[in-house]
């Protein structure tokens, strides 16, 4: 028991987040009745924020060398416009505009990496133009009008489900099977972890704690595929998002790239000193981030089958939201992309409680606004605790 | 007891699971200097918090008398009304005002409610001449270099009507000259009449200028040494803060120098942003396996610059020289070409240039050679956990844990970090640039020791300091440095401190 409270009081700051995420969950799925973890919902709830949690995890790392990134929503309207064109006008074919999006928007974020990077202009000034110029681009390209329908092959990414192989009736069986693959995945990769720690006699909880986590973790899991296979079954955007987060995860904690990226956000001169060229770690996660805007410009417009100007509009600050509520520190260093995630989906379930509740669109931004800055006070007043 | 200005009795200080001070007693008298001394973490700080009231009343126990009655203060205000003043290490001055705005920030002369900018600067005038500063009250404070800065906040003391002047660390950033001046300069206050206290780790001064030295070791006071008694001497005064004699501060060394290992050759570099200023002037020295070469040189002289130079081009815009090593010419244009070859450059500045504060000691000491630890396409953990405790436990790193966040661990043992990060880099020659300011005696030792080490092992070790006994104790040869040229070059044996002093203020242009 006194472990237990140690391993909270040390880790509040990660499982803050967590037990917040699961607070927001149990209070809304009673004030609404259980609609909110109905199937439908819950299929609905990724669905809603596959664009924002792709941004959160561009922003966390740009959060994490210490810069900021305020065009993202611009970025992704100016793309999506760009697919419109492509796709309705110009009747491309959907694969090749999509290669197309993607490399457009990592044109634009070597081009607002540059000035941030190599001429040093503060991120924000060269972000906040950024916000304006490709909202204004984004107008231009579309004459102010919106562009619709895209072709059903480019929807799908974004609304589709993967079909079920063994056309289960009452269950997707394909979905229950993944479910039950990830859970066994997740279960290795803990046991192996652990014997590491072990083995190097590294720090490590006791062998209850670390059950009770396993076996917490494996029924949540469980629990979402199941509610997932009694609706339709896994998006597409699922698949999509687990690799991005698996990813990025992967790049972030194992390789010198990403250690590269907290030592620039900890102490760019420190960091050039040994060797770390901060320029160019600077450069690519800007360009990273113009990728990942673009595909959430592209998630975007196929969900709502339409190019509009003002596509996109505030997910810059949603995406910050989230990488900030995740943990991410704005003067650099500090943050994670599991985190920036969870931040993204507790803006999202509020959204979507709030929402269900029938509270307008007037509080509900009221709402998250005190939210985030609730998040980041006790994060604060957290740490000096700590201290 | 009439002649008594401050007594502190049984002082108790306890931090969650720390006792940093454990009934400490310190008594202060009336006019006098009184130098406090101990290692890093001995409780100086603390102590100095309980006088000020940054730790206020309630939070500690025993009894704080100030000029006859008892004083319960609950913060800095209160004891500045006292006529308690603390000069901090790191300097509490706004870089964009002006040294009268400075001098009295928090303290303004107004007039109806109006800054009365007249009596400022009359007020401000009489400060500086009072303080012996050549800077203009209305200069801004950025464009003085650090001993005046150090003034100014004497300055803002005085303005205070300070009865008890408490200086932490004053002459840490100050060179030697400027060192002087400052203590000079109490030894004046003194014969006004002004109590001081000084905190230092730099014993020389201490016996020059006080009239008691308190010892401090672990939260306890160890013992108070009279100047009168001609008691003060360097020995007792480290036997007293270390807890045991040190036979020798800087232990001897086996060396076999052999070649010629690294060879700078007419390196110039201009400054990045004043063009035609040579920071490093036709500089060239040469540096042999297993050699501890040291270069002496004030403030300004363009010691780092020249280190951050030759360490891929760091500082500064390069106009011509070489490096070569082993008699072949190597180009260094980055920090990642400059590890390639070897070569490794501790900064002066390790909170600034040398750490990323809130990563841990694994992740601080892998961070030039994570390339070493590639597998495949990820860092090998468990070897990185390997080496690093292999490390840590080779340069004595004091920390329950290498998952320890380096912001948390004392000077010494963040030094030992950075050291750890470069000799995993495993380099042919290391640049300490002052590798040991701001850390107790203990580690300086232990610092010492590790040079020595590798060395030994045939490393070449660059030493750049302004303290020249550190330098006349670790090196085999020294250079002087002046306005960016080599003046002088002495094996050690026929240095004497007056002898670099005298290369080390030379100037080009003049006459000799």
């Amino acid at each position: 028991m006194k472990e237990l409270k140690n391993i909270i009081s040390q880790n509040v700051r990660k499982f803050g987040m967590i037990i917040a995420l699961f607070g927001i969950l149990v209070i809304f799925q009673l004030l609404t009745a259980g609609t909110l973890l109905t199937p439908l919902n819950v299929t609905n709830i990724i669905m809603q924020n596959s664009y924002i949690i792709i941004l959160a995890i561009g922003m966390v790392m740009v959060i994490i060398t210490g810069e900021i990134d305020l065009s993202v929503g611009s970025v992704a309207a100016f793309v999506g416009a760009i697919a419109g064109i492509l796709m309705i006008r110009m009747e491309l074919p959907v694969v090749l505009s999509v290669i197309i999006c993607l490399a457009i928007g990592a044109l634009i974020g070597a081009w607002q990496g540059f000035w941030v990077a190599f001429v040093k202009v503060p991120a924000f000034i060269v972000t906040l133009a950024g916000m304006l110029l490709f909202r204004g681009l984004t107008m231009v390209a579309l004459g102010g009008r919106t562009l619709a329908p895209f072709p059903e092959g480019f929807r799908m990414m974004s609304s589709s489900f993967i079909n079920d192989w063994f056309s289960g009736s009452t269950f997707h069986i394909l979905t229950l099977i993944f479910g039950i693959i990830a859970t066994i995945i997740y279960v290795i990769q803990e046991i192996r972890g652990r014997k590491d720690l072990i083995k190097y006699n590294q720090e490590q909880s006791s062998q209850g704690l670390f059950i009770l986590k396993v076996i917490i973790l494996s029924l949540l899991i469980l629990a979402f595929t199941q509610r997932l296979a009694v609706y339709a079954g896994i998006p597409y955007i699922l698949i999509i998002l687990l690799a991005l987060i698996i990813g990025y995860t992967f790049y972030a904690n194992k390789t010198i790239g990403g250690r590269h990226i907290y030592a620039v956000g900890g102490n760019e001169r420190a960091a050039q000193l040994s060797g770390v060229k901060t320029k160019k770690v600077k450069f690519w996660v800007y360009v990273n981030m113009g990728i990942l805007a673009a595909l959430a410009g592209l998630i975007f417009a196929g969900r709502l089958n339409a190019a509009t100007p003002q596509a996109g509009n505030l997910f810059e600050l949603d995406a910050i939201a989230a990488a900030v509520i995740g943990g991410a520190s704005l003067t650099g260093g500090i943050g994670t992309v599991v985190g920036a995630v969870i931040g993204a989906l507790i803006m999202g379930v509020l959204n979507n409680g709030m929402s269900l509740l029938g509270v307008g669109i007037d509080w509900q931004q009221a709402i998250k606004g005190l939210v985030l800055l609730g998040a980041v006070a006790f994060d604060i007043l957290n740490k000096k605790k700590s201290s | 007891m009439t002649n008594t200005i401050l007594q502190m009795r049984g002082i108790i200080k306890e931090f969650p699971g720390v006792r940093a001070l454990n009934n400490v007693e310190f008594n202060v008298e009336k006019g006098e200097i009184h130098a406090l001394v101990g290692e890093n973490g001995a409780g100086k700080s603390t102590l100095m918090k309980v006088l000020s009231g940054v730790h206020p009343f309630g939070s500690y126990q025993g009894e704080i008398v100030f000029e006859d009655h008892v004083c319960q203060f609950k913060n800095i205000n209160e004891s500045e009304a006292e006529g308690i003043v603390i000069i901090h290490q790191e300097l509490a001055l706004i870089p964009d005002l002006s040294v009268a705005e400075n001098v009295f920030l928090g303290n303004e002369r107004v007039k109806r409610g109006i800054i009365d900018w007249h009596e400022t600067t009359t007020e401000t005038n009489k400060l500086l001449a009072q303080v012996g500063m050549r800077a203009k009250s209305s200069d801004l404070v950025r464009h003085i270099g650090v001993g005046q800065q150090q003034l100014v906040e004497i300055a803002k003391a005085l303005s205070k009507k300070v009865k008890l002047l408490i200086l932490d660390e004053p002459t840490a950033a100050l060179n030697e000259a400027e060192s002087e001046n400052l203590l000079n300069l109490l030894l004046e206050f003194k014969k006004q009449g002004l109590t001081s206290i000084l905190i230092s780790h730099k014993l020389k001064e201490v016996m020059k200028v006080a009239d008691h030295v308190t010892v401090l070791r672990d939260g306890q006071t160890i013992e108070t040494i009279s100047a009168k008694d001609g008691e003060i001497t360097e020995d007792r005064i480290i036997k007293g803060m270390v807890g045991r004699d040190l036979v020798n501060l800087y232990p001897k060394r086996n060396t076999k120098i052999s070649d010629v290992m690294f060879e700078i050759e007419n390196w110039t570099v201009e400054h990045p942003q004043v063009p035609d200023k040579k920071v490093a002037d036709n500089v060239t020295l040469k540096v042999r396996r297993g050699e501890v070469v040291g270069i002496a040189g004030l403030m300004g002289a363009g010691r780092t610059e020249l280190a951050m130079s030759i360490f891929g081009r760091m500082y500064g815009k390069y106009v011509s020289g070489t490096v070569k090593k082993e008699g072949k010419e190597i180009i260094i244009k980055s920090v990642d070409d400059a590890i390639k070859h070897g070569l490794a450059y501790v900064s002066e500045d390790r909170k600034e240039y040398g750490l990323i504060l809130q990563d841990n000691i694994k992740r601080n000491i892998s961070l030039s050679s994570l390339k070493k630890l590639l597998k495949k396409i990820t860092i090998d953990e468990p070897k990185e956990i390997h080496v690093v405790e292999e490390i840590k436990a080779k340069l004595n790193i004091k920390a329950p844990h290498i998952n320890q966040d380096v912001v948390n661990l004392s000077g010494g043992n963040q030094q030992k970090v950075v050291l750890g990060k470069w000799i995993f880099t495993d380099p042919d020659m290391l640049i300490l640039d002052e590798p040991t300011r701001g850390i107790d005696i203990g580690a300086k030792n232990e610092i010492y020791k590790i040079m020595n080490e590798l060395a030994e092992k045939g490393k070449c070790i660059l030493v750049i300091s302004s303290e020249l006994p550190e330098l006349l104790g670790t090196c085999d040869r020294i250079y002087t440095l002046s306005n960016g040229c080599i003046t002088g070059e002495f094996p050690t044996n026929q240095a004497t401190q007056e002898k670099l002093m005298t290369y080390m203020t030379y100037n080009k242009g003049e006459e000799k």
